[in-house]
Order: structure tokens, then C-alpha cells, then sequence
């Protein structure tokens, strides 16, 4: 008696390979190992660090790494106010970042300028930089951060870079 | 010495326009072209050896217009003496402090930044808060606290801040404070 084995189904691989879209696999990839530039600029910042410590890890969603050089970093957590004498600093350090980068703005004054309705604060860093997350609060609890993390590792889910970049090429070559 | 020794022998010494004595402080305003003078007598004779603060007030609308105070403390005596002087729009310069306590240093530059007041032999007079290139001065009482838009080529810009009916703004009115202040109004006022 002859059995037609399924489509993709091989007994002799089995729990070896994984069939899956290459958009889902670096999606997959990218939103687990986000390394954030840490953009501490004021109280936010510290709320920040209570983030990264043990009691609420942000080492769960793979974000532990705190990279002070742009070049390492992938997701821009500008926490604090931005002055206008430190926005072309955040601005700079954000064109420093290699492709593909993201930004959360955590915190009232990074979101809107906050409190601060005043001649030296710039209101919302949003008027410089491509916004993906914006996190309540002033200062928005460690939580509170988290659930921003997760918004953003959604967002990425959900991005279809690889299959935009081969209609891109069908266009050019046909 | 007492701070009441002090102050006299700086009256003694110099030409006081206006002395004022409010508990247990005292304040005495000198012409400007003395006030260098006093600085240093006040620091090696009576020993005021600690300068507290420095700082101006922008008296709109009066002439002279600005006032620079300088906060004089002695430490071994435990004293704390008041040195003001009157600075005029039109001449905006005053001597710097530096060379008696090098403290002055970034206090003169912080007074520069705000009131745009400059200080004449100053090592370094440069912008303390705000960036080089920025043209206006920020603590002047005709200065609006939401700013205005100015454009330093890669340093800095900025923009003025929207503050109409803003949650944060007292109204400007001759009514009591409970009925200006933010968190008497509504939302549907505003």
C-alpha cells in the first residue's frame, strides 16, 4: 500500500527544519534582540535604569543591552527632556545609527515637551526624529517602558521589508 | 566684626546711594563705578572671603533698567553682607569679580547669557545655558517665556513653545489666585 507523505513532511528531518516567510524569520530576529541607545536626559533616564535592573529585566524582551556607541544600537530610548541646545546632539546621534533603527519616546517632555512650555525646550522630540513609540508618563514607570518595548516589537512584527524590497527589484527587472 | 561694623566701615570707605537693613540683612547699593573697588575691600579688610551668588534683576520700565546684587559671606565670621549696584541699559558693562573670587567666573556667565549684561575682564565670557549664536536673552522681562524662533546653522534652533490656555499657565488677571491659577479652569473654557 502507497502513502502520499504531506507537501512539506519528511520523516527523516523532522523537528529539523522550519518552513517559514524570510520577512517573519528577521522580523522574528530583530525584534528580539532590539539593542537600545540609551538617550538619558533627565528623570526618565532613571526610571530607564529601573527598566534595565533586575526586579523588572528588560533582558526578557532581549534589550539589555545598552549600547553608548550608535553604531551598535538599534532603537533610540530617548528618555527626558530635549533641549534645544541637546536636540541637534540626539539629532546626530540618531543619523549615527546603521539602518534599520527605531525611537521611543519615552516620557511626557521627549513626547510633547511636558511641563516644560518654555523658550529652551524643544516640544516633542517627534519635531527631529521618526517617533515609533511614544510612552506615557512623567516619568513613565519601569511598566510602563516595557509595554512601549512590546508596542514596538509588534510594529516590527509586522514590517514586510524583504518582500517590499523584492517588488522593488520585480519593478527594475521586468 | 560684626556685619554692622562692616557695613559701616564700607560707608565709611565709599559713597553709599541706599543702604537698607531688613531683618537682620543688610543691602547697600553702590554706583557702579565703585562697586569693583568695594568688592575688594569688603574681600581683604572686612574678610568677606566666600562670594555666596551673583545675580541680576531686569527692572522693566525704571532707569537704570538693570541691577546686578553680589551675595558676599564671610566664613569665619559667619556674616553675610549684600552689594548691589544699578547698571544702565545703554551702558551694559560691568567689571568682573573674577580675579577676587574665581567663583564669579560661571555666575558672570550666567548672568550674560540671561540678562545680557557683559562683564569687562572676564577670562572666558561665553554663553553658560544657552548655545553661541543664540540672539536674544532669555531672563529679560520683555522676553516671552514661550520664546521666539531664532536659527543657528548646525548648533541650534528653536521655536516658540505653544502656551495659550496651556495647562501649565496662570491667566493674567486681577482676580483672586484661586480663579487664575491652572487647575481652576475647565477643559471647556479653554
Amino acid at each position: 500500500m502507497v502513502t502520499t507523505a504531506p507537501a512539506a513532511y519528511d520523516s527523516k528531518v523532522e523537528g529539523n527544519i522550519i518552513f517559514s516567510r524570510l520577512d517573519a524569520c528577521i522580523n522574528w530576529m530583530r525584534k528580539n534582540s532590539l539593542w537600545p541607545m540609551p538617550m538619558g536626559l533627565a528623570c526618565c533616564a532613571i526610571e530607564m535604569m529601573a527598566a534595565a535592573c533586575a526586579r523588572y529585566d528588560i533582558a526578557r524582551f532581549g534589550a539589555e543591552v545598552m549600547r553608548f556607541s550608535p553604531r551598535q544600537s538599534d532603537v533610540m530610548i530617548v528618555a527626558g527632556t530635549v533641549t534645544y541646545k541637546m536636540a541637534l546632539a540626539v539629532k546626530r546621534i540618531y543619523d549615527q545609527m546603521p539602518e534599520p533603527k527605531w525611537v521611543i519616546a519615552m516620557g511626557a517632555c521627549a513626547s510633547s515637551g511636558g511641563m516644560y512650555r518654555s523658550y529652551a525646550v524643544l516640544q516633542g522630540i517627534d519635531r527631529l526624529l521618526p517617533v515609533d513609540v511614544y510612552v506615557s508618563g512623567c516619568p513613565p514607570r519601569p511598566e510602563a517602558l516595557l509595554e512601549g518595548l512590546m508596542k514596538l516589537q509588534q510594529k516590527i512584527e509586522r514590517e514586510k521589508a524583504f518582500s517590499d524590497q523584492k517588488k522593488e527589484l520585480q519593478g527594475v527587472f521586468s | 566684626m560684626s556685619l554692622d561694623e562692616a557695613a559701616s566701615r564700607l560707608q565709611e570707605q565709599f559713597h553709599i546711594i541706599q543702604r537698607i537693613d531688613f531683618r537682620g540683612e543688610i543691602s547697600l547699593e553702590l554706583p557702579l563705578e565703585l562697586l569693583e573697588q568695594a568688592c575688594k575691600f569688603a574681600k581683604e579688610q572686612l574678610g568677606f572671603n566666600f562670594l555666596t551668588d551673583l545675580s541680576s534683576v531686569d527692572n522693566f520700565g525704571d532707569e537704570p533698567r538693570f541691577e546686578v546684587v553680589y551675595e558676599l559671606y564671610s566664613l569665619e565670621r559667619n556674616i553675610h553682607l549684600r552689594l548691589k549696584a544699578r547698571v544702565s541699559e545703554d551702558h551694559l558693562e560691568v567689571p568682573s569679580v573674577t580675579h577676587l573670587w574665581p567663583t564669579a567666573n560661571w555666575h558672570e556667565r550666567e548672568v550674560y547669557d540671561m540678562m545680557g549684561i557683559r562683564f569687562s575682564g572676564h577670562p572666558d565670557l561665553r554663553r553658560i545655558l544657552m548655545w553661541e549664536g543664540y540672539p536674544y536673552y532669555p531672563l529679560r522681562k520683555d522676553f516671552p517665556l514661550e520664546g521666539k524662533s531664532s536659527n543657528t546653522p548646525d548648533v541650534a534652533f528653536s521655536e516658540p513653545a505653544p502656551l495659550a490656555g496651556g495647562p501649565f499657565v496662570t491667566l493674567p488677571s486681577p482676580g483672586h489666585i484661586k480663579d487664575r491659577e491652572p487647575r481652576a479652569r475647565h477643559a471647556e473654557d479653554q
